[in-house]
């Protein structure tokens, strides 16, 4: 039993590692594809035009535009393998490092965000499936249904407009306040500037958790068991309490867990809006600066999170639901 | 009349009432921007900053530019743009649905893979490499938007192929020696329009959102373009200043937008779904 599950997690960690090459694959496909020259983009024609011939092709050689596409990715490949994933152009230094650094501010954010928007999404979603129907039903639905309607990046201009313009309670961008030194910035402060950014990507995620709860909710409402329980008795909270929860809890967690890309992409937006400098405002940066090695970097620990974070949903599945740890091992 | 009421009232009849509404002020707000394409592009110096009254509903923006007709214009291009992704987005994603159900194991896997390939990436970031990948502008957001968006419906679609393909009629036509290509025109195709339909129309609000964030952050339309990414990410720099209007108005627009599509597209499967109840009775 045992044996048969970690030979599933095995394969599936496989498929994982191939799906992750194909992805880095596909994106230096599309950006070698580009148009965009990268010394136009970022030395400026001015500038070049002041150059001698052969400083031209000394950035030529920097931004690798004379190496052939397929010895560049053969390059970047050999070197991603031992864990050099090579030099990001526009911030100089080893692309693990941006990367590290962007991702240390984006993970008070994702993680903010991601049990918020889980939690609360979730409690609305049962409280919508119990009292179907009814006005706090209706209230939630149509707030689900606004949310997942509206942009990210507009929910958080909103926020910035009111609490940052408006009512100048707290701060309009940025990860710390400006002009201090990184020694003199406290929790509270890194905190204060998360809030904004972390409030808008948990508003955002609620909507479709919410709505997906609600209908489980109301499918297990409906169910044999729960008529069952309410004929010897029991009170709509216990019933709630004891049958609903449980059977509506794992494909709430599911799709919270499956749902960790939709928020990385949200949290691009929302880091651009408060100028927040994430693992976001990197990609933005790199891609209109045609930034090859840091896109292909972010695009591999973005794909990592993402199957990552999939993987980890099957395996919770598996574990807590028997009917499925059952089925794996017939298979 | 009261009868008249009566008939209103039935859910089926009330379904398409909101469709045909959704869809023609959809439509009105389409016109509508094409029309004032000229005048939102206008400048005036001498109007330039003007906060919402009664000549300028939504104000004017730094360049003296009418941003009623400027939202006007940019909805209608979302929407033509929307419109445009979602159906060439859905015709791919019925074709690589049908074409997994029905050519055998191979085909199913390889599309299975290519979703889970196209899913494990964060949407923005494709389209972000997508719109590199196409130097950027109206191509760039078009074909990333087609290419992020058909993977969900193909999924849907090729469940419904593969339950139609177990069911009674198509077992017969193929015992009567129908080719798998007859069979695949005349008895599964129409059985998965009305998933193909709604899964279209549902597509919509998705595009253009998407279209609105990647020109948002600069990658989709460009700045001449008044397109409402544009007009939002232009609002950031004198949303300090206390110019609300600039982002407020146009972005409750877009989501009144996104909400219609919503609407349309709930509603025409409220009316499939209904019918196909009828029909089993």
């Amino acid at each position: 039993m045992a044996k048969r599950m970690a030979r599933m997690a095995v394969r599936q960690m496989i498929r994982m590692l191939l799906l992750i090459f194909c992805a880095s694959l596909a994106a230096f496909v599309l950006l070698s594809l580009s148009p965009i020259d990268p010394l136009q983009q970022n030395v400026g024609q001015a500038a070049m035009g002041s150059m001698s011939a052969e400083q031209i092709e000394r950035l030529q050689a920097y931004w690798g535009v004379d190496t052939p596409p397929l010895e560049r990715f053969a390059a970047w490949v050999s070197g991603m393998l031992q864990g050099d994933f090579g030099v990001s152009l526009l911030y100089r230094q080893p692309v693990l490092t941006v990367i590290g650094a962007k991702l240390a501010n984006s993970l008070w954010l994702l993680v903010l965000a991601w049990v918020i928007s889980g939690l609360l999404g979730f409690g609305l979603g049962v409280l919508a499936g119990a009292t179907q129907g009814r006005w706090p039903d209706k209230l939630i639905r149509g707030w689900s249904m606004i949310i997942a309607s509206t942009p990210a990046f507009w929910v958080a201009l909103l926020l910035l407009m009111i609490f940052g313009v408006w009512l100048k309670l707290l701060p309009v961008g940025l990860s710390v306040p400006i002009g201090l030194e990184a020694t003199a910035v406290t929790l509270a402060d890194r905190l204060r500037h998360a809030i904004l950014p972390a409030l808008a990507l948990s508003i955002t995620g609620t909507a479709s958790v919410c709505l997906h709860t609600r209908q489980k909710t109301i499918q297990a409402l409906e169910s044999d068991f729960v008529l069952f329980a309410r004929a010897r008795g029991e009170s709509g909270k216990g019933i709630l309490l004891r049958h609903v929860l449980r059977h509506v809890l794992l494909p709430a967690i599911t799709l919270q867990f499956a749902s960790l890309g939709e928020l990385l992409g949200s949290s691009v937006l929302v880091e651009e809006v408060f100028s927040y400098p994430g693992l976001g405002q990197a990609t933005v940066t790199a891609g209109l600066g045609g930034d090859l090695p840091l896109l292909l970097g972010i695009t591999v620990i973005c794909s990592a999170m993402v199957f990552g974070a999939n993987f980890a949903a099957d395996c919770l599945y598996g574990l807590v639901d028997p009917r499925i740890r059952k089925g794996a091992g017939r298979t | 009349m009261k009868q008249l009421l009566n008939h209103l009232r039935q859910p089926r009849t009330a379904a398409l009432i909101r469709l045909l509404l959704a869809a023609a002020i959809l439509l009105a707000v389409m016109i509508a921007g094409m029309a004032c394409r000229e005048q939102a592009l206008a400048t005036d110096f001498t109007r330039k900053n003007l906060a919402p009254c009664a000549e300028y509903l939504f104000g004017t923006d730094w360049m003296g530019r009418d941003m009623l007709t400027r939202t006007l214009s940019g909805l209608s291009l979302s929407i033509r743009i929307g419109v445009v992704t979602a159906a060439v987005s859905a015709v791919v994603a019925l074709a690589a649905g049908v074409s997994a159900a029905l050519l055998g194991r191979w085909a199913d896997g390889a599309l299975t893979w290519l979703i889970d390939l196209f899913m494990g990436i964060p949407h923005i970031l494709l389209l972000v490499l997508i719109s590199c990948a196409c130097g950027r502008g109206f191509w760039g957001v078009t074909i990333g938007i087609v290419a992020t968006h058909w993977m969900s419906l193909a999924r849907l679609i090729r469940g419904e192929v593969m339950q139609l393909r177990q069911s009674g009629y198509v077992q017969v036509a193929r015992k009567l020696g129908a080719s798998p290509a007859a069979i695949a025109g005349r008895h599964i195709l129409p059985g998965v329009l009305p998933q193909f339909f709604t899964g279209l129309v549902l597509l919509f609000p998705h595009a253009i959102l998407h279209e609105a964030s990647v020109t948002f952050l600069g990658f989709g339309l460009t700045s001449e373009q008044p397109a409402v990414g544009v007009i939002l990410s232009e609002s950031m720099q004198y949303l300090a200043t206390g110019r609300w209007w600039l982002a407020l108005l146009p972005g409750i627009c877009l989501v009144a937008v996104v909400l219609l599509f919503e609407l349309a597209g709930k509603s025409l499967a409220a009316l499939w779904s209904v019918n196909a109840e009828q029909e089993a009775a």
